[in-house]
């Protein structure tokens, strides 16, 4: 929407940007006291059922929190965006971004089902890439959002691994299911994989160490975004989920250890780290790892008070994190400069943003009277209360106080720094106030960050209860949200806090120079080096199981299909069923020693190509005589002619291949190849057999009983063909008319002048077509249609049918190509093969759309049994017209492929 | 027999697997031939062997199952289709390529070396 309104300037396209989150938060507000009082709000619709997956949303306590904050300072971030995208940017594209991740962050913290939770979650990783990158043009920027998507990704990914765990641990994706069945997934043995991968998940995302590196380098992206993504969403979605499955993974040993641990380290690191910075968005930046590694800790303790300073202090920093960012925004924005070393005594210019950014930054440090002291008090008394590490537990408040003092440290240079300390230096622009509207939302948040700070029992109170609720599934333990609790421990904690920041401000001097000492670390540089180790090692990796060699591949293949064929055989040890067996006689054994013997030969002499194709042919005509034997006429009529199409085929590609077959394969390889053969074989072979004697339950029944009463014919195996099984049938005659015109098009692509010709070759024979052959044939030809006519006609009844009538006038057809050449019969049989495949095809589809006629099923058949004069009582089944379409394709087809190929190599004889 | 019909197709298969193996189109186009035989014999197997019982009512009292049948009919005309279409494959591939290798390049260990020393 935004996009469509852009072009009336930007006015526009942020106020139609800010519609849908308006609307958002119109049905949201109305629903907020009841789902305070414990109502959840559910729209559901089936999606797998099966599978314990719906897709649906919900509305508790925690999702309401979550959607306020991110619909609220969504609606504050699109009116700041408006004044801080450059005037030439007409804002459709940043828009659009934003709706959308602002959509994949709704679509989280609704989502009733995990992985549809899993799926908005990634969604907002790809949302946030682009909104990272949206000054596509600046290098950082796009360095900045490949780093961003790499780390979220790969978190997601482990994620999933732990959904689907879960989901198979509780038999449910359902997050309602998962919630209340908690007891299942800590006793299950896969708790701790669960647990893991989880959090690999949720501390990507909130860029908790060591993973916090792409969080700063994100600073590229326009500062609203900044504002939005890393105060209010894309960071708090880990510890939302943090939130979200805080009843069924918090509580252990390992929760705490892995979780506060990784908490308390983030946020020593992140508030050192945010008083080394010099660019202001880079302490911001700091900064926000440092609170969410505080946020991080609350969770970890597991006691119920730290889950609630947990969900508070989400709520606060996102208020001040928030207002920071667009104060630094506005700051950049008519300055033109972020870095604090420049930026000085700004009071005197722009006292109204001075004052406001002085307030959240004072939450931030955790002054007295703004919400984000009422949270850091609450986490000051939650650690004097651990006993978890035993002995030193004492450590834990220590060191939440020292990283509180760096907190109000670089708080205090967010204010010192930036609106006193001297004169502006060499700035790009003179600072001045920024417009109105765009101060608007910074008001407001710092407004809350008041509010809530003085009152808080009445303002926040009740989401937080209603939201804390829902963490800590169902019991909510008593507390008091005070200004003040009177002279006692924490209080005193933020006191010393206070006056060591202070003091750590003031020698800040000293840190800057101890830290010299230390090569600087460049964490992109680091994070391109592992990407490019990274690929380096599976490029290697890959290169050795698929270097681009198809042969190679072909035998990775046949190797797993081969293990994988093994594996269950080894278990059973009888191949041998109880079917009684049919006694061997000697046609038999010798039957099966002329196909032993000329496969093999084929693969001993395939360097011979006319060898093997003759050889390759013996093999063809005893499998048709195994088929006749074997009670299968249809078979072995069709495998006869088959084999002849083929070898005609087979010896017609021979002129256009190279004439020497080199031998590419070391000794190695073909005994490589040679064993992975004859182990396959015997597999195969093994299988046969096993089955062969295994006693069967043929589900054929109903084709026997039927094939005369509702097909109209007694060749079983032709009515299955055009009747029961006749849309199978039309399946395979258009893969059959797909592949002719495939080859037509292979062939029309080629030039004759580019076959590399073989100097070593024999030319072509200069005799005419033999005279005897050419008159033969020819009189053959009527008589071989009349053969296929009769044989298509008794199809229905005896062995016959459409596909074998059809390949024995193609053989018929091809035999005068062969006595007489193309260009002989191509002026006397001026035969369309493409429209003969094509007006096939149209029959069959015909045959089968004609039942619709009476109302019938496609291809449903009907016959009946007219008597004629003259010729008698004649058997008529639409089914046949169904088989015509089959044999006019079969002889367009095979015709189209063979005098293609003929007319290719008659092209070739005339140069 | 069925010891020797699964033989048979034990020794087919090992053919056609080794052909395939081959570096050269025309040796794979045979190997896949023979392992279309292997496979349509294999599932004729599944209808079990017998003799004198070809499923056409009326003619003789015991009937070989027809579904295998009908369904190797079908796989033999479509396995005809796959070789032509092979078949002309491999000549288009000589055509444009000038050789008649799988990898329509002579050897890939060439190629590797080729790129290792593009890359240098």
């Amino acid at each position: 929407m935004p996009r469509l309104t852009e072009r009336w300037g930007r006015s526009a396209s942020a106020a139609a940007a800010a519609l849908l989150p308006a609307a958002v938060l119109a049905i949201l507000l109305p629903r907020v006291s009841a789902v305070l009082a414990g109502q959840v709000y559910r729209l559901e619709a089936n999606w797998i059922p099966s599978h314990g997956m719906n897709f649906g949303f919900q509305l508790d306590g925690l999702s309401l929190l979550f959607s306020t904050l991110i619909v609220g300072i969504g609606l504050l971030v699109i009116l700041y965006a408006r004044y801080y995208l450059p005037e030439r940017d007409k804002g459709g594209r940043f828009y659009a971004y934003l709706l959308f991740f602002m959509a994949a962050m709704l679509g989280v913290v609704l989502s009733t089902n995990l992985l549809q939770l899993w799926f908005f979650w990634e969604l907002t990783s790809v949302s946030s890439f682009l909104l990272i990158g949206y000054w596509h043009h600046r290098s950082d920027a796009r360095r900045g959002a490949r780093m961003a998507l790499t780390m979220t990704g790969a978190g997601g990914l482990a994620l999933l691994g732990g959904f689907v765990l879960i989901g198979q641990t509780v038999g449910s994706y359902d997050i309602g299911q998962v919630l209340s069945n908690g007891h299942l997934i800590q006793s299950s043995g896969r708790y701790h994989a669960i647990l893991i991968l989880v959090l690999l998940g949720a501390f990507t995302k909130s860029a908790q160490f060591p993973f916090h590196f792409w969080l700063p380098h994100a600073m590229a992206a326009p500062t609203p975004v900044s504002a939005y993504l890393h105060s209010a969403t894309m960071v708090k979605a880990g510890l939302f989920l943090l939130a979200r499955l805080y009843p069924i993974l918090a509580g252990t040993a390992s929760w705490f250890l892995i979780v506060s641990i990784t908490g308390m380290l983030t946020m020593l690191i992140g508030a050192y780290q945010a008083l080394l910075k010099h660019d202001l968005k880079g302490l911001l930046a700091y900064s926000t790892i440092s609170h969410l590694g505080l946020i991080t800790l609350l969770f970890g303790m597991g006691s119920a008070l730290a889950a609630v300073a947990a969900v508070f202090h989400i709520i606060n920093h996102a208020t001040f994190k928030a207002s920071l960012f667009m104060a630094a925004g506005i700051i950049d924005h008519e300055t033109g400069s972020r870095d604090m070393r420049k930026l000085n005594g700004l009071w005197k210019h722009m006292p109204i943003t001075a004052t406001l950014a002085m307030v959240a930054a004072a939450a931030m440090a955790g002054v007295p009277l703004l919400n984000g002291f009422l949270s850091k008090e609450m986490f000051f008394a939650e650690t004097l209360d651990q006993s978890t590490l035993g002995s030193i537990s004492w450590m834990i408040p220590v060191f939440a106080t020292i990283g509180a003092a760096f907190s109000v440290a670089y708080s205090l240079r967010f204010i010192h720094d930036v609106f006193f300390n001297g004169e502006p230096v060499n700035l790009p622009r003179k600072p001045h106030e920024p417009p109105r509207y765009m101060r608007v939302p910074v008001e407001i948040l710092v407004a809350l960050c008041l509010i809530i700070g003085i009152l808080p029992e009445y303002t926040a109170g009740k989401v937080l209860a209603g939201a804390s609720t829902v963490v800590l599934g169902g019991q909510l333990p008593t507390y008091h949200l005070h200004i003040w609790h009177g002279l006692n421990t924490p209080f005193v904690m933020s006191v010393i806090a206070m006056f060591a920041g202070g003091a750590i401000y003031y020698g800040r001097g000293r840190i800057f120079k101890l830290q010299t000492f230390f090569p600087a670390r460049d964490e992109s540089r680091l994070f391109d080096d592992a990407m490019r180790k990274g690929q380096h090692f599976f490029r290697t990796l890959l290169d050795h199981f698929d270097n681009g060699s198809m042969q190679r591949a072909v035998f990775w293949l046949l190797f797993v299909a081969l293990v994988f064929m093994m594996v269950p055989l080894m278990e059973l040890d009888m191949t041998i069923g109880l079917r009684p067996q049919i006694p061997v006689d000697f046609v038999m054994i010798s039957g099966a020693t002329l196909l032993c013997v000329s496969s093999v030969a084929t693969v001993i002499w395939h360097h011979q190509r006319l060898l093997a194709i003759l050889l390759l042919s013996v093999v063809g005509l005893v499998v048709a005589i195994v088929f006749a034997l074997f009670s299968a006429p249809d078979l072995a009529l069709t495998q006869l002619s088959v084999e002849v199409v083929t070898i005609v085929l087979l010896l017609l590609s021979l002129h256009f291949l190279p004439k020497r077959i080199r031998n590419f394969s070391s000794p190695t390889i073909i005994i490589r190849d040679a064993s992975l053969a004859v182990l396959i074989g015997g597999v195969v072979g093994t299988i046969t057999f096993a089955l062969l004697t295994q006693p069967f339950d043929t589900i054929s029944g109903f084709f026997t009983e039927n094939a005369k009463s509702l097909g109209g014919g007694t060749n079983v195996v032709n009515v299955i063909l055009v009747d029961f099984r006749g849309f199978d049938t039309y399946g395979e005659i258009s893969v059959l008319a797909i592949a002719a015109i495939g080859i037509t098009a292979l062939i029309d692509g080629i030039h004759q002048a580019k076959i590399p010709s073989d100097p070593n070759a024999l030319g072509w024979a200069i005799d005419k077509h033999p005279m005897m052959l050419s008159v033969i044939s020819q009189a053959m030809l009527p008589l071989a249609i009349v053969v296929s006519v009769y044989i298509f006609l008794r199809g229905h009844n005896l062995p016959g049918g459409g596909f074998i009538a059809g390949l024995i006038t193609a053989i018929a057809m091809i035999q005068q190509y062969v006595a007489q050449g193309y260009t002989w019969l191509a002026a006397r049989m001026p035969l369309n093969y493409p429209s003969m495949v094509a007006g096939g095809l149209l029959t069959a589809a015909m045959t089968g759309l004609g039942a619709f006629l009476w109302r019938q099923p496609f291809l449903k058949s009907w016959h009946g049994h007219p008597h004629l004069p003259l010729i008698g009582e004649i058997e008529l089944a639409s089914a046949m017209v169904f088989d015509l379409g089959v044999y006019l394709t079969v002889v367009g087809a095979c015709m189209m492929i063979l005098s293609r190929l003929g007319r290719l190599s008659s092209s070739s004889e005339a140069r | 027999m069925e010891l020797v019909f699964a033989f048979c197709v034990g020794v087919l298969t090992s053919c056609g697997v080794y052909l395939c193996l081959r570096g050269t189109t025309f040796t794979v186009l045979i190997g896949l031939t023979q392992l279309a035989y292997a496979v349509n014999l294999f599932l004729f197997a599944s209808g079990r062997l017998s003799i004198n019982a070809a499923p056409i009512l009326g003619i003789s009292e015991k009937i070989a199952d027809p579904l295998p049948q009908a369904l190797v009919l079908t796989a033999i005309v479509i396995g005809f289709a796959m070789t032509a279409f092979l078949a002309v494959l491999a000549i288009r591939t000589y055509a444009d390529w000038g050789n008649d290798h799988v990898d329509g390049r002579p050897s890939a260990v060439e190629r590797i070396i080729q790129r290792e020393g593009m890359r240098r």
